[in-house]
């Protein structure tokens, strides 16, 4: 293979760089949900179910109507239910909102596992890409720049919601909610509101990450689909410090992370390679232990937000 | 009103209700969980059941065969015991840090690597050593890498300021990711060829059965530790400490109490917990460590503890009747056509609304004895 087109030892970033993109997508959709969530000051830990219950509505829809988008806008329907059930209940007194988290995670999880039996077998119609490398001979470059749609649109959508929590009201109103529910009821504002529908829009973008999952890469519906994308989740996003941009980036790096243990497998090396799977769990652990402090809160934390305190 | 009942006045009532007011009032308040949790109970079930006519079966054929499947016979029971085991451990993995105030998710990781870690610790020794010398050399083992592993969590919690919840989640797949490395590499059998494992326990060091059952000594062994746990919180000073940084940090500061060791050392004690687990599934049901350890025994203890309130001695009865809900599975999947999933969304729903149902607590009059009007102490009482 390396004859063949002699891109060598190149092939190994190559691979990190298409794995980085592949492996990031389901990251940046719900690390940007869960950023949206936890800004409002509360914390979603269910967004794996979520995610999990998004892929096989998209998958289901996609093989029934045989369109993929549809599948995608039907699973932010569900993902949206999911945030509301999930916010519409942390508003009562007395409950935690961590514990609801792990609660939704599992029903939603059983539910997706219960309605998707029948559809493991049938083939969905995949969500397209973007071939860049059109200008380059080499299938290697040619693969590798073949970007996914959704891709593309998760990285316009941080910098818009990052331009967007600077200088618009609604994201005014939803920095005030996360820092202080005080402050924001002062200003008139119902803090339950603004964070159930900041929950359901954080759950409608978790659902598209799951839609990707199933829907382009690997692009099958099965119960081992998600491997803890949705969990990942509250982890990087206190990684990017609540910054939608800081989540792209921080998505890509564990995609590129994820990546790195097949890249140099397929290189010939494979000492170790299990190890590389917990890459980006333990630079995520590493920068929490090197961030954190136990007499202060977060740089850039809400002030209103439970995990953080 | 709190002022009306404190206030000594003469009552209007009999010797015998007066004498009878403290046992009511213990009563109400030993009443509340139970009656908030069966009521949860309940209306989870009626949900689920809705759940189930919709797609079109009959909720009362489906919990027939979950009683059936669960307890309906010796052979099941037995099986449901088996099941619980695993879960008596996994849930005081969660249930003790919980009386800190701390939310551990991990305890999957200190089970896979408490059964890597036995698993270790028995190669050298088979064959060479008595059974009796290896098998608890393996328990130790299995303990220590837990509650290392959990301890980690509660170290930098209270030293660093990470949240723990997250950092156990993190750990949980380092550990899946360092078991896979082993059981793959340095420790793996050759003879092991489509499922890798560590080299098999020879069939006489494998922990056996309680005798006269078909139910490894895990479950003797995983209700001690609930047993233990609940005396460790309720009945010493060590337990009481713990309470008391549960409710309030800085109070326990201010008094003096050493809260960074209470937390390291519950959270290391809850994952020897959950190491002991994985060493059980190893020495008991495996033979061998491989990723069949990774079986969500961990994340399933959540839902145990939760459900429990985070009482030892409630973890019981609870992690009995969720290894039932579960051996019912295969048996609603062939007589009903359900598919497997059907405990889960059970499982998922029943969770979900016994946690929102936190929030009734104390709302009702009849559970707190500070809110009764004396005159109606003779005769409402339930």
């Amino acid at each position: 293979m390396m004859e063949e087109t002699g891109i060598g030892i190149w092939g190994v970033p190559l691979a990190i760089f298409a794995g980085a993109i592949r492996v990031s997508t389901p990251f940046i959709f719900v690390s940007l949900g869960e950023s949206i969530t936890e800004r409002s000051g509360r914390i979603n830990l269910g967004l794996e179910g979520t995610l999990v219950f998004g892929a096989m509505t998209a998958y289901a829809i996609a093989v029934m109507s045989n369109s993929p988008w549809l599948g995608v806008l039907a699973a932010m329907a569900t993902g949206a239910v999911f945030g509301l059930i999930h916010g519409w209940i942390c508003k009562f007194p007395k409950v935690n909102d961590i514990a609801i988290g792990i609660a939704m995670m599992q029903f939603g999880l059983g539910l997706a596992f219960f309605l998707g039996k029948p559809f493991i077998q049938p083939v969905a119609p995949h969500l397209p890409s973007i071939p860049l490398g059109g200008w380059s001979d080499l299938p290697q470059i040619q693969s590798a720049l073949n970007i996914n749609v959704l891709f593309i649109i998760g990285a316009l959508l941080s910098v818009a919601l990052w331009w967007a929590f600077k200088n618009t009201r609604v994201g005014l109103i939803l920095r005030v909610v996360g820092d202080s529910s005080d402050a924001a009821r002062a200003m008139g504002l119902n803090p339950d509101s603004v964070r159930l529908l900041a929950t359901a829009v954080g759950g409608s973008l978790a659902a598209v990450g799951g839609a990707y999952l199933s829907l382009f890469y690997p692009g099958s519906w099965n119960e081992g689909i998600s491997s803890g994308q949705g969990l990942m989740a509250v982890a990087l996003v206190i990684f990017a410090r609540w910054n939608p941009i800081g989540c792209f980036l921080a998505a890509l790096l564990f995609g590129g992370a994820g990546a790195l243990g097949p890249a140099l497998q397929s290189v010939g090396v494979t000492q170790g390679y299990y190890l590389f799977y917990a890459a980006p769990y333990v630079l995520t652990l590493v920068i929490l232990v090197a961030t954190s402090s136990p007499t202060r809160s977060l740089a850039g934390a809400p002030g209103a937000l439970s995990i953080t305190k | 009103m709190t002022i009306e009942v404190n206030t000594p006045t003469l009552s209007p009532l009999s010797a015998d209700a007066r004498s009878l007011r403290p046992l009511l009032e213990w009563l109400a308040r030993r009443a509340e969980p139970v009656a908030i949790s069966l009521g949860a109970i309940l209306a989870g079930l009626a949900l689920f059941s809705i759940f189930i006519v919709v797609v079109g079966k009959s909720p009362v054929d489906l919990f027939k065969l979950m009683y059936t499947g669960g307890f309906g016979s010796w052979f099941s029971i037995q099986n449901s015991l088996s099941r619980a085991a695993p879960l008596l451990l996994t849930a005081l993995c969660v249930a003790l840090p919980a009386r800190l105030g701390l939310v551990i998710i991990g305890g999957e990781g200190a089970v896979v690597l408490g059964g890597v870690a036995a698993a270790a610790a028995a190669l050298p020794l088979v064959g060479s050593v008595s059974p009796i010398i290896v098998l608890p050399v393996m328990a130790i083992a299995g303990m220590i890498m837990g509650g290392l592993w959990i301890g980690l969590s509660g170290f930098l919690r209270h030293y660093r300021g990470v949240n723990e919840t997250i950092a156990s989640l993190l750990l949980a797949y380092i550990a899946i990711a360092l078991m896979n490395h082993f059981i793959e590499g340095p420790l793996r059998d050759p003879a092991s060829l489509n499922k890798p494992s560590t080299a098999p326990l020879p069939s006489d060091y494998m922990l056996g059965n309680i005798p006269g059952m078909d139910v490894n000594w895990g479950l003797a062994i995983g209700v001690v530790a609930c047993i233990v746990s609940w005396i460790l919180i309720e009945a010493t000073s060590f337990g009481f400490a713990a309470r008391i940084a549960g409710g309030n940090v800085r109070a326990a500061q201010i008094q003096g109490l050493p809260v960074g060791r209470l937390i390291v050392g519950f959270t290391a004690l809850a994952g020897s917990f959950a190491g002991l687990a994985g060493m059980i599934e190893v020495a008991a049901v495996q033979g061998s460590a491989n990723a069949s350890l990774a079986a969500g025994y961990g994340y399933t203890g959540i839902l145990v503890a939760f459900l429990a309130r985070h009482n030892p001695l409630a973890i019981i009865p609870v992690a009995i009747l969720l290894g039932g809900i579960d051996a019912s599975g295969g048996l609603i999947q062939r007589r009903m056509g359900l598919p497997d999933a059907t405990v889960l969304v059970l499982q998922g729903t029943l969770f979900v609304v016994i946690l929102l149902c936190e929030t009734f607590y104390g709302r009702f009059k009849i559970f707190n004895p500070d809110l009764w009007k004396r005159p109606a102490l003779s005769g409402r009482t339930a």
